[in-house]
């Protein structure tokens, strides 16, 4: 094969740059594809921080203690190898942002200053302000330019994928794209392929996710063959602020530096937050896990979150909110949180560092995602995953601060994986699937804007949203989960029936948007029957009739295969070859 | 508060095709803001004249104004969509109006091509040249102060907002615009990014470099993430004429 392969990576968030810098340095050619300008991908909102054991503290932090921490934190279910390999990383990977000018926050004697997330004892996230994803990203985002100056990098950017090339023999040798502005469908050949476009939350309607984050590239795949691993596998962020068009997201950093969860003891409380004495107010999540306090992970703080409002009925005013505290800290430490002050202050109106907050759980990330090997590589040969496209690393839930780390790794060890791959690709036959797989495509393009049916794409979005977050996210029931998935059935059959307000052939983001419409509502039922399958509690997936862990039947992994039109569900034993499984228990003192 | 919302949109299919005010009345819900606006319209795309017509195009993605994805024109101000609370813009009955960016090439409606900004960090060279990925060990030790300078230029969204409504950000004078320049204070500062500290400001020093500024200091005042605009651009000048007079009688 060719001595500089061809590579494409689609998606420029964290994963996706970090893939591209590595090819681009060892030498190869990368097409960049994203549907935003890299720069304003989804990584940015990412406010907290970023793990490393660096141990710069004084605690006694480790590699290991971070490796069994994420472990633990993930219920188990993570395969253990990959997630040894990215915590051994961490050290070096934060050196390298560092190196890179990344402005992170630093110590008197100018060394990298750490703060405490949850899930953990130890100091370990390495933090800009609090806006630290936007910092990464930047920070990639100025290498892969440099690359791009020096012709090393084509970007391909307000360019959205559609589905990957397949040779007669199952191989990827290439991509299908559409370019959202001339709404022109192509494709570009590649020896390799990286997949890189992040979460899924516009499948739950609203989010703390990005209007890109549909999922829609994962399901295409998905339905062209990858497996689907852990869908069901959603993280409820507990710390959101309930919004009109999405819910903003209120980093675990807030609580890191101090912040406090409460709500007043009293039912039928009339005072105003501030002037509600200590005594009178609920500090439930420090009461309940004396060791961990406001900052147990992140499942057991939404559970916690969700069962004070509706089964205590002590939301505050009855709403579904509780108070995340800020005003009793310190002005150096709330000047660690200006970024996520701010969005409060623009979006709600009140000043957080006067007025207790008031937040709920929202939607947050995805822990399952394409199945890949140890070396990110899905099922289907040269068609590589990483980041929280992929499945691997965060297991039933993520720790905070542990996705950007996952995101450079998985992007660093994806770049040079599919640059080994592709120089000993054989030569492909023919033109190696190209011609047939841009007239599948052009057909479904047609297919569309010729459908003169009733349905507003719009509306059967919101009808999937409001079904997947009723019935699929912090708590789950059999019934409701049969329930949704027999209306993902009748969504998926309306939205064959679209008819499109606007059929032009330019810039028409409907027509874009009724395609990831489809592609989420496949996926949707991934994550409904994975959901439905699991007859057990375990992280993020929890069902009040199966309240326990169970491992002699659940301790494996959920894959799910687009069989006959529909997911077909088997399972694949866990890595625990390094730590071996234990109950999961924060509540101790 | 009234019930429904007036809205007024510029809009225009194609860079070649005319521009048309539509009008539209939207319901109106608490907290809503010009993004869940325009999704509204998207659910049912029809005039105040009960005419059909298309969901309206533009750029968004975060919705909590970092992406810097959705800035454009709102009752006649450069801000960003996303923060633009209808709360706040509705005065009497006086309708909200919408308008793309005017100093961008059109893509579509509210969409614009902003991709100059890009270009412009590229002949920059905003970028630290580190040796490698590989482990190199830590970076340089930085003291806060430094970082509590570099923190809030490194906060720049890429909006263009600042080069909107910049007097001198126009086709005669080529001005590469502030964004551009706190970009270069930023890398300059960097112990590592230092290395092209003097590639950046002969980059500045020539036709649409810092010179052009007229210090209107209509951006610092525009800025969503109130970066220090004025002091970059002022601070970045003494750097280029420093540069200018020492490259007179060294090269």
């Amino acid at each position: 094969m060719a001595a500089s392969p061809r590579i494409i990576v689609v998606g420029g968030g964290l994963a996706g740059l970090a893939a591209v810098i590595k090819i681009a340095e060892a030498g190869g050619t990368v097409d960049l594809f994203s549907i935003v300008p890299v720069k304003r991908s989804h990584s940015v909102c990412a406010q907290g921080g970023i793990n490393a054991a660096k141990d710069l503290k004084g605690e006694g932090d480790s590699v290991l203690k971070h490796f069994d921490d994420t472990v633990y934190g993930g219920d188990f279910l993570a395969n253990q190898t990959p997630v040894k390999n990215m915590t051994a990383q961490g050290p070096a990977i934060i050196d390298l942002l560092d190196r890179m000018g990344v402005p992170f926050n630093r110590t008197p004697e100018g060394l990298l200053d750490f703060r405490r997330f949850g899930g953990t004892l130890y100091q370990r996230t390495a933090f800009a302000g609090a806006t630290t994803g936007q910092q990464l990203l930047y920070a990639l985002d100025e290498q892969v330019r440099r690359y791009e100056s020096e012709g090393k990098v084509t970007k391909y950017e307000g360019w959205e994928f559609l589905s990957s090339v397949l040779d007669s023999k199952g191989a990827c040798r290439g991509i299908t794209a559409m370019d959202l502005r001339t709404m022109e469908t192509r494709t570009f050949p590649a020896e390799a392929i990286i997949i890189c476009t992040g979460g899924n939350g516009a499948i739950f309607g609203k989010s703390t996710n990005s209007v890109v984050c549909t999922g829609s590239a994962q399901s295409a795949l998905y339905q062209q063959g990858a497996f689907y691993a852990n869908g069901e596998f959603i993280q409820v962020h507990p710390t959101a602020i309930p919004g009109e068009d999405k819910l903003r997201l209120m980093s675990e950093s807030a609580r890191g530096e101090g912040g406090r969860v409460w709500v007043p003891r009293d039912r039928s409380e009339k005072r105003v937050a501030k002037s509600i004495p200590e005594a009178d107010r609920y500090y439930f999540l420090e009461e309940r896990y004396p060791k961990y306090g406001n900052l147990v992970p992140r499942d057991i703080a939404t559970r916690e979150i969700f069962k004070i409002v509706y089964e205590d009925n002590m939301g505050i005013d009855g709403q579904p909110m509780v108070y995340l505290d800020l005003t009793h800290l310190p002005k150096e430490r709330l000047h660690k949180l200006e970024g996520i002050l701010e969005i409060y202050e623009k979006f709600v109106g009140d000043d957080p560092r006067e007025v207790p907050m008031k937040i709920f759980p929202g939607v947050h990330y995805t822990m399952g995602g394409l199945w890949v090997d140890f070396n990110q590589q899905t099922n289907i040969p040269g068609v590589f995953a990483a980041g929280e496209a992929d499945y691997s690393i965060h297991g039933a839930n993520r720790l905070g601060a542990n996705s950007l780390l996952s995101c450079i790794y998985g992007g660093f060890v994806a770049g040079p994986q599919a640059v080994a791959y592709a120089k000993a690709l054989p030569a492909q036959e023919g033109d190696g699937g190209h011609a047939a797989e841009l007239q599948r495509q052009k057909e479904k393009n047609q297919s569309l804007l010729s459908s003169s049916g009733t349905e507003n794409p719009f509306k059967i979005w919101r009808e999937l949203g409001d079904t997947m977050t009723k019935h699929a996210t912090i708590v789950r029931y059999n019934s409701g989960l049969d329930e949704a998935d027999a209306k993902l059935v009748e969504l998926l059959h309306r939205a064959k029936n679209i008819n499109l307000s606007d059929k032009s052939q330019w810039a028409n983001t409907s027509f874009a948007f009724a395609r990831q419409l489809y592609n989420m509502l496949e996926l949707a039922r991934v994550i409904v029957q994975g959901a439905r399958l699991r007859d057990e509690s375990r992280g993020a997936h929890y069902k009040p009739d199966f309240p326990n862990r169970n491992d002699e039947q659940f301790l494996k992994t959920t894959k799910a295969a687009f069989v006959d039109g529909a997911p077909s569900i088997t399972y694949e034993d866990v890595d625990t070859s390094h730590i071996k499984p234990r109950p999961r228990v924060y509540s101790s003192s | 508060m009234p019930s429904i919302i007036k809205v007024e949109i510029k809009r225009q299919a194609s860079p070649d095709s005319p521009a048309v005010t539509e009008k539209f009345e939207v319901p109106y819900r608490p907290n809503m803001n010009i993004t869940s606006l325009l999704g509204e319209i998207a659910l049912n795309p029809t005039t105040i004249t009960g005419q059909a017509t298309t969901p309206i195009t533009y750029d968004s993605n975060c919705l909590e104004e970092i992406c810097g994805s959705c800035a454009m024109l709102i009752n006649g101000k450069a801000r960003m969509a996303c923060s633009a609370l209808v709360d706040k813009l509705r005065s009497g009955d006086e309708p909200i109006t919408l308008a793309p960016l005017s100093k961008f090439p059109i893509v579509r409606d509210l969409s614009v091509d902003r991709s100059v900004l890009f270009e412009n960090l590229k002949a920059v060279k905003a970028w630290v040249p580190i040796d490698g990925t590989y482990d190199l060990g830590s970076g340089p030790r930085q003291i806060p102060q430094i970082q509590e300078q570099r923190y809030p230029l490194s906060n720049c969204i890429s909006c263009t907002i600042c080069m909107e409504v910049c007097p001198q950000f126009n086709d005669s004078t080529n001005f590469v615009g502030a964004a551009t320049i706190a970009q270069v204070k930023l890398f300059n500062m960097d112990p590592a990014g230092a290395v092209l500290k003097e590639e950046r400001l002969r980059a500045l020093a020539g036709d649409g470099g810092v010179q052009e500024c007229g210090f209107a200091q209509n951006c610092v005042e525009a800025c969503p993430k109130q970066l220090p605009l004025t002091e970059a651009i002022s601070d970045v000048s003494r750097d280029v004429i420093f540069q200018g007079v020492k490259d007179f009688f060294t090269l």
